[in-house]
């Protein structure tokens, strides 16, 4: 689901597995509750495990681009698989600079 | 067109049952030999669809989700999503990309990700009574016919 690590002033979540609505909020907690103790300068979120998502991710990593803003941090969204560039590229994510 | 198989599914609006939903509209679809591609494309817009009912159809109780699928000899696949819950006054907004009733960090993404994944997207609703969101895919390389 998320495995999160701490690291050089950075968070990195690791996501894994299926991203729908059912399971995007645990792995929401999970990060901010982490990002919040940390102050990091960085937020990696890295896809390289997910095999679904649906438009749930999106509102994942745009809450997650709100929060990190915030915080005084920048996210940076890392290894999106080839099977999940279609729902990026409808998002409009590209736009905002975050997709690495 | 001929109808050459289909199946019914009901569930409770137990987001739960999100995943349960789209794997196994994934599993009927099979037969038509579709492309990993269309696969994707089909769970990602039913997983859509039923998360709508489960949070628009059904906001402050659970209810039941239907499934309806069917498959044509000509490779389409045709999936009705309904629910009988509290309907959407007015579907012309409802399916603008960024329109959302929710603050619970959905993307608002539902339909454009629905009409962008399939070929057709049919929206039925009435207030009070519930929505019925048919989808249909048409699945490029399908055998099904010289079957």
């Amino acid at each position: 689901m998320v495995n999160i690590t701490y690291e050089n002033d950075t968070v990195t979540a690791r996501l894994s597995g299926e991203i729908d609505h059912h399971i995007a909020p645990a792995i929401r907690g999970e990060i901010d509750a982490k990002c919040e103790s940390r102050r990091p300068k960085r937020l990696i979120l890295d896809f390289s495990g997910v095999g679904f998502m649906d438009s749930s991710g999106i509102g994942l990593i745009m809450g997650r681009y709100r929060m990190i803003s915030l915080l005084g941090g920048r996210l940076e969204v890392v290894n999106i698989p080839p099977n999940l560039k279609k729902i990026f590229v409808l998002s409009g994510l590209e736009n905002l600079g975050v997709m690495k | 067109m001929n109808i050459v198989n289909s199946m019914k599914l009901s569930f409770l609006s137990r987001s739960a049952n999100e995943s349960f939903a789209r794997a196994a509209v994934a599993a009927f679809l099979l037969p038509l030999d579709p492309t990993v591609a269309e696969v994707a494309d089909v769970k990602t817009a039913v997983s859509e669809a039923v998360t709508n009912a489960i949070v628009h159809g059904y906001p402050d109780s659970f209810g039941t989700v239907y499934i309806e699928m069917k498959l044509t000899d000509t490779g389409k696949a045709i999936i009705k999503i309904r629910d009988k819950g509290v309907g959407i006054p007015d579907v012309e907004k409802a399916m603008e990309p960024l329109y959302t009733t929710s603050s619970d960090e959905r993307a608002g993404l539902g339909f454009a990700v629905m009409q962008s994944f399939t070929d057709k997207v049919r929206v039925r609703s009435a207030v009070g009574k519930g929505t019925t969101v048919t989808l249909e895919k048409n699945i490029i390389r399908s055998t099904y016919a010289k079957r």
